[in-house]
């Protein structure tokens, strides 16, 4: 018996995290526990074994550096074959949408980064409604997702969900734009964004403070919803609570990309040189791009994810049940092939027929009283 | 002292602070040889020392106007270029103040005195420019200005009873602002300055240039120059304007090497090397403004200040303002029949 029991019992210590392993070393109840504190651990060998997905758009004016710190983030080039427009083509130049996915493998962790570019934003004479072709894309991406979601065959559905849009503000402004605030607007219900400063070697100390401020100032005034960073648990310690401040204060990041490695100190950093220095682009008393990776990659991803998830594609589907069964009430000879969900508040069209329908009623009501009493009195 | 007849408009474009009130001829001049034996000094080189004392009294005027995006740093550089402060900074406006719905035009202007010459700056800007989420059109407000001062001068050079001194207030300089993307110009920059270049003289510069490395900065001016090129844009000083070989190789210089500017402007000062210099701060260095390692600054000072001046204003005058002047007389608006040669001797633009 003891020899069955043992090869499982180190199993079960190898799924153990440590701190359960020394919480049953201190207390020495190894025969009382249960064993469920092994399910954290268990998700983690599955999940590593599926493979992650994370989809993240990049928007901004063209020659902010989009492509520049995408390279940075993820250390992979994804715009070898690109091709520059000139201004003449980019005049009657519409937004694209393109897609590039990459494979990053990391110590066993499997990857599948999608990046969504969108050339053309913001660079025409006339940009109105320049953030439509991104919005419909985000909108299709919901939608194929809830079509897949509702099919019947359920076990390999593909997320092409953006889970988060790094908005890249121009450092030459003194805040916002209108076309900034016009994106951000049209696209805050459906999607994470976060914004940054891009460029910003340009700007010294003071003028990024500065513009930090304006940004954070008008994203209010104009109430805009930009990716709000979780709390942090109470139980959390003291060093991770200050990062997170840290963090939260920090925002919009203000970023530097750089393809480039350049000698500093006698250290091969990634950086810029300049004729009057070197900014090295980890350095976090150059820029925030340290900050933004590990948000983006190291602390946040998941985080990301869910809200899109649990927010943002929930607001959608709501949004569009609401749609399809306003549709129906109005011509209900139509089978749906999903179930139809009672409407919270009925709105005014059904007031009105259920009005009549009442009164209908209560008249045919009145009827059959007269013709009751008729029938009596005979 | 016996001397030879001098190139009286050589040593005129050699010194700096002596403009020429008389306009330049088309036709080149060349050295009179009939009388080139003189007895004796005449004394006619004096003109200038008398030129140059009418000057002093009288001052003169210059006017530049500044388009380009919110934020290029526009006035830090009108303020850096005439080390004063002529130019109000958008960035001190109050909080209350909004990017303006339109372009508006707002001239400043100033007096500023150096040597004992006075000079009558007028800066021009352009808010709003550019801004907005449709541009469309934005350069038209502009396109006006430009014309109403033409037309008001040149309601007052057919009056009866002119005045002495016509007061100037064409523009005689429009730098134009290029945003450093890295890439090449934008749609909204070809659009201007092709509609523009035909009644104002426009100096590109590209703005906020400590963005680029030196290599990005040269791929990038070569880029704009070709673009410009391709796109027929005849920026200052234009290839059909100069006047004799030695210009032409001068501008030839400036057109295909120099321009457009890469210009970082500032109004701070900082110590470096023992100095005080104009400059930017950043973690990773001082940024020198006059430092012609790090910006052309001190070659867009040169140029348009200390050896262009006098030629913005003369080609505004003779070339600019005629066009808009023939123009106008032809279709002949309601001014009173002057009897002038429409058909003019002068080049005008295409």
């Amino acid at each position: 018996m003891d020899s069955l029991a043992a090869p499982q019992d180190r199993l079960v210590e190898q799924l153990l995290s440590p701190r359960t392993q020394a919480q049953r070393r201190l207390k020495d109840i190894d025969k009382q526990y249960v064993g469920f504190a092994t399910l954290p651990n268990q998700v983690h060998r599955k999940s590593v074994k599926k493979g992650f997905d994370f989809t993240l758009m990049v928007a901004g004016e063209s020659g902010l550096g989009k492509s520049t710190l995408v390279h940075s983030l993820f250390l992979t080039d994804l715009y070898k074959d690109r091709k520059l427009l000139n201004a003449e083509e980019r005049i009657s130049q519409t937004v694209e949408i393109l897609k590039h996915t990459v494979d990053i493998e990391e110590k066993g962790v499997k990857l599948k980064l999608t990046i969504v570019d969108t050339p053309g934003f913001g660079d025409a004479v006339n940009n109105s409604e320049c953030w439509k072709p991104i919005t419909d894309y985000v909108d299709q991406q919901f939608e194929q997702y809830f079509r897949d979601e509702s099919g019947l065959n359920r076990k390999n559905i593909q997320d092409n969900r953006v889970h988060c849009c790094l908005y890249f503000i121009s450092p030459f402004g003194h805040g916002l734009r209108p076309v900034d605030v016009g994106f951000m607007k049209a696209v805050h219900e459906k999607v994470n964004i976060v914004p940054l400063i891009a460029k910003a070697d340009c700007l010294v100390p003071c003028e990024v403070r500065k513009l930090k401020e304006r940004i954070r100032e008008e994203i209010d005034k104009f109430g805009i919803h930009v990716y709000q960073f979780p709390e942090c648990d109470s139980d959390e310690d003291e060093d991770f609570k200050q990062q997170d401040r840290e963090l939260k204060e920090s925002a919009p990041f203000a970023v530097i990309g750089s393809n480039t490695v350049v000698e500093a100190k006698g250290q091969r950093v990634r950086g810029r040189l300049y004729p009057w220095g070197i900014v090295e682009v980890e350095n976090q008393a150059h820029c925030d791009f340290v900050k933004l990776r590990n948000m983006l990659i190291r602390t946040h991803m998941h985080d990301l994810k869910d809200v899109t998830c649990d927010v943002h594609y929930e607001n959608y589907r709501a949004h569009c049940i609401q749609q399809m069964t306003s549709k129906l009430t109005q011509d209900s000879r139509m089978e749906s092939p999903i179930p139809i969900l009672p409407l919270p508040t009925p709105d005014a069209e059904t007031e009105k027929l259920i009005r009549m329908k009442d009164e209908e009623l209560r008249r045919m009501q009145e009827m059959l009283q007269k013709m009751k009493q008729q029938i009596q009195d005979q | 002292m016996s001397k030879g007849l001098p190139e009286t408009r050589t040593d005129a474009a050699m010194s700096e602070l002596v403009p020429e009130p008389r306009p330049k001829p088309v036709v080149p001049m060349k050295p009179v040889s009939i009388n080139a034996n003189l007895l004796g000094y005449i004394g006619i080189d004096t003109i200038i020392e008398q030129m140059r004392k009418k000057t002093m009294k009288t001052g003169f005027d210059f006017n530049i106007m500044v388009v380009g995006q919110s934020g290029l740093g526009k006035s830090t550089l009108v303020n850096t270029l005439f080390k004063s402060q002529v130019s109000r900074k958008s960035s001190s406006w109050n909080r209350e103040e909004k990017i303006p719905k339109t372009v508006e035009i707002k001239a400043v202007g100033h007096v500023i005195e150096e040597g004992g010459v006075k000079m009558k700056l007028t800066v021009i800007d352009t808010p709003g420019f550019g801004d907005q989420i449709n541009n469309e059109n934005c350069w038209e407000p502009i396109e006006k200005y430009i014309n109403e001062q033409y037309e008001k001068f040149l309601k007052e050079e057919v009056n009866i009873a002119r005045k002495k001194r016509i007061p100037d207030t064409r523009v005689h300089c429009c730098l134009y602002f290029i945003s450093p993307t890295g890439h090449s110009l934008r749609p909204l920059d070809l659009e201007f300055m092709k509609h523009l270049s035909k009644v104002v003289n426009i100096i590109p510069v590209i703005a906020k240039a400590d963005t680029m490395t030196l290599e990005e900065k040269s791929e990038f001016k070569q880029r704009v120059r070709k673009e410009l090129e391709v796109h027929g844009i005849e920026f200052y000083p234009q290839k059909e304007f100069d006047e004799d070989l030695e210009d032409k190789t001068e501008n030839d210089k400036i057109r295909q090497e120099s321009m457009p500017f890469a210009v970082v402007g500032s109004d701070k000062e900082y110590q470096v090397n023992g100095k005080r210099v104009l400059g930017r701060k950043t973690p990773w260095g001082i940024i020198e403004v006059e430092n012609l390692h790090h910006c052309e600054f001190a070659l867009l000072r040169d140029f348009v200040i200390r050896t262009h001046l006098q030629d913005l204003k003369e080609v505004t005058h003779n070339i600019h303002y005629e066009t808009y002047r023939a123009k106008r007389l032809n279709d002949n608006g309601g001014l009173p029949p002057v009897s002038v040669d429409t058909e003019g001797s002068h080049d005008s633009n295409p």
